[in-house]
């Protein structure tokens, strides 16, 4: 760069006396403008690693957590007299015993826990002691023995969720002194939550439920989940994948390899550019009117989702799927053509498998990037409150679900702390289905080389 | 090869190709003027000229291959045993199936050795089955000669193989279709003297079967291989006859200045 403007007239006659050992003043700079160079790209480096340590020590700090949860382990009879009063097993009759039935059975069955370990219960009164255990708890042990009425008359020890107090007492989140300011929890209650902990009547365990559980109210942090999150998150894919492929591919072959170069190509190309580029909320936006207010689909509907997503999804796709067919060299085209093979035959016996590992990373990197979106879901309703799964594909489609990034973002609109550690959880959980689909990319990219 | 007794070549006489008034124009540009040219059967001929002369254009013409250029536009015409195959009716996949082509660079498709050679018959649907397409493949080679080098490895990646055998390799998947007509783009630009002395020697015995047109550089090589000469210059065709006649007794002064090398 500067090295030819800097060459005086004189110069080069004064080189040839010069010694091969001692380097002269030009090669002196020329070396140290690279070290320069070098040291400049290495500290980029670093900086971006640190900046990745940062974040990744931060969240896994924050969330690794909410994967640990902590359980009273209540033993507790389950009476029939109580839970079944004809005693036929009959489901639609047991259903009758509401939670407020289950909750009172839990609750003679903790008090009678710590009188047979001998723990003080002080002047706690035995609604202060049941507030221990999470309001998710009577509905957890009554879902158990509707699902499996050969329980009945049975003692098993349940494991029910803490409350969120409890949880955080036991992760450093709740002190004695956050909780004397606290409404719903007293020093005294920790006090005999450490007193249980130590008769081993309250255990941290790890907690599949964060993954398998629907998402859960304001009131009950220690039972939500991302149950319906993944299952929301993996329909859309599904849709974008299967739309956004085929139809990518399809538009990249015909604009790549058949179309006519004129003003209609460069226009549909400049248009795909940009709409690579168009901020995604805005997609949002179209979505609203197009698939919810015109064409009628349900709110919150992973097909919904799955449209919008494909159609940004698209234009990365088209993009990367047209760069790979470029780079496939043209005297492999020249060849097929030259035997005698048909356009389409040229195109999928030859240039398409060549350019199989580009379009594979290229569909799974903007997958990966529709996995990751959340503003467009938030337009069509995706942030709703959502406890039901969705049913089985394709019904499943239409059905109200949540999305991972979206359960992000409502949890951590939520006001209990307990909340921040589960949206942390939920990044951990976001993150790793990114990294295993990048792995994925790189591993079919792999594999396809290998083949050609 | 009897490189100096150019003028003893036996030629036939029956014309293959008869390409009439032929003009190329990329876009503006003006690449061929006016070609008449008459291609013998079981003869090999050669285009030779300077760098941009339009003797590859008109080598492409002949197999439609610049069909695939979008600002191409091809003029006049080009018989090929009587039939125009600029026709609107003529199919250019059945074209060049008839008139097969070897390129400057070794192209082999990045597949097995095998399935290189076999691409072509298969899908013209030119064997019945496995047999006789294990019988396509071991000619194909053997004519090529490259069968004794890959006999035992014929799953083997063609791209595996040495630029002087790919390109032999590029001839096998040529011939393997049974064409009419070879054409040749400068098929030893990217070779070594040892692997062009074997494609020639090839090009030599292939003349038996096959027209073939072959687009050269080399004016030794033309001399060596060729039984006819056709010297293109500034996309004009400035002298076509007799190899022989054309390197010791040119009639125009720039054939003889470029066989002299006062051009080029």
């Amino acid at each position: 760069m500067t090295d030819l403007s800097a060459t005086a007239p004189n110069s080069a006659p004064q080189r040839g006396g010069a010694s091969l050992i001692a380097p002269d003043a030009r090669t002196q700079a020329r070396n140290a403008a690279e070290r320069r160079f070098r040291r400049l790209g290495l500290s980029a480096v670093l900086l971006g690693l640190v900046a990745l340590v940062v974040l990744l020590a931060s969240v896994l700090g924050n969330g690794v957590s909410a994967f640990r949860q902590t359980y009273v382990i209540l033993p507790v009879t389950l009476e029939g007299s109580v839970l079944d009063k004809t005693g036929n097993r009959n489901p639609e009759e047991m259903k009758k015993v509401t939670t407020l039935g289950y909750g009172r059975l839990m609750q003679d069955a903790l008090v009678a826990a710590l009188a047979e370990k001998g723990i003080d219960t002080g002047d706690l009164k035995p609604k202060e002691i049941m507030a221990l255990l999470s309001k998710e708890a009577p509905a957890d042990l009554r879902d158990a023995v509707l699902a499996d009425p050969s329980l009945i008359g049975q003692s098993v020890a349940f494991p029910a969720f803490a409350t969120s107090r409890v949880d955080g007492y036991f992760k450093g989140r709740v002190t004695m002194e956050s909780a004397a300011r606290d409404a719903n929890i007293s020093p005294a209650q920790l006090q005999l939550a450490d007193a249980m902990r130590a008769a081993g009547l309250i255990e941290t365990r790890l907690n599949t439920g964060f993954l398998t559980r629907p998402d859960a109210s304001e009131l009950r942090p220690e039972a939500a989940g991302l149950g319906v999150a993944i299952l929301g998150s993996a329909y859309m894919m599904l849709v974008v994948l299967v739309l956004s492929l085929p139809i990518g591919v399809a538009a990249s072959i015909y604009l790549e390899e058949l179309a006519p170069k004129n003003r209609w190509t460069d226009l549909i190309e400049i248009n795909i550019a940009n709409l690579a580029a168009v901020p995604s909320i805005v997609f949002g936006i179209l979505a609203l009117a197009l698939f919810i207010n015109i064409a009628g689909l349900p709110q919150s509907a992973p097909i919904v989702g799955g449209l919008v997503l494909t159609l940004m999804t698209l234009p990365t796709i088209i993009i990367a799927t047209r760069a790979s067919l470029k780079a496939v060299p043209p005297s492999i085209r020249d060849a097929a053509l030259g035997v005698g093979a048909s356009r389409m035959q040229t195109i999928f016996h030859h240039v398409l498998p060549l350019a199989m590992p580009g379009i594979l990373t290229g569909t799974i990197l903007g997958l990966a990037r529709a996995l990751g979106e959340s503003a467009p879901l938030l337009l069509i309703g995706m942030v709703a409150f959502v406890r039901d799964f969705p049913a089985a594909p394709p019904a499943g489609f239409f059905d109200p679900a949540s999305a991972l990034p979206v359960q992000v973002y409502s949890w951590t609109q939520r006001a209990d702390p307990a909340f921040a550690e589960r949206a942390s959880g939920a990044i951990i959980v976001l993150l790793v289905f990114l990294l295993s689909m990048n792995a994925l990319a790189i591993l079919l990219r792999r594999r396809f080389e290998r083949r050609w | 090869m009897n490189d100096m007794r150019l003028t003893e070549r036996a030629v036939t006489q029956t014309a293959k190709i008869t390409a009439r008034g032929v003009q190329v124009h990329y876009g503006t540009n003006h690449a061929l003027k006016d070609v008449d040219v008459d291609i013998l059967d079981k003869t090999v001929t050669a285009f030779i000229g300077p760098s941009g002369c339009g003797k590859s254009t008109f080598l492409r013409c002949l197999n439609r291959m610049n069909d695939t250029v979008a600002s191409a536009r091809v003029t006049g015409k080009i018989e090929m045993d009587g039939q125009d195959i600029y026709d609107p009716r003529v199919d250019p996949v059945q074209l060049r199936a008839k008139v097969g082509m070897v390129f400057q660079k070794p192209n082999p498709f990045p597949k097995s050795i095998y399935d290189n050679v076999a691409y072509g018959p298969k899908i013209h649907g030119l064997a019945r089955g496995k047999a006789e397409l294990d019988q396509i493949v071991e000619t194909s080679l053997k004519k090529a000669a490259l069968w004794n080098e890959v006999k035992d490895r014929l799953s083997a990646p063609g791209t595996g193989l040495s630029g002087g055998q790919q390109q032999r390799l590029c001839i096998a998947r040529a011939v393997a279709t049974s064409p009419e007509v070879l054409l040749m783009d400068e098929p030893c630009s990217a070779l070594d003297p040892i692997a062009t002395a074997q494609v020639e020697e090839l090009i030599d015995e292939l003349r038996a079967q096959f027209s073939v047109v072959i687009v050269t550089h080399s004016m030794q090589q033309a001399a060596r291989v060729s039984q006819r000469t056709a010297f293109f210059h500034l996309g004009h065709l400035v002298e076509y006859g007799e190899t022989g006649h054309i390197f010791t007794n040119p009639t125009d002064p720039r054939t003889e200045a470029y066989i002299t090398g006062r051009i080029g």
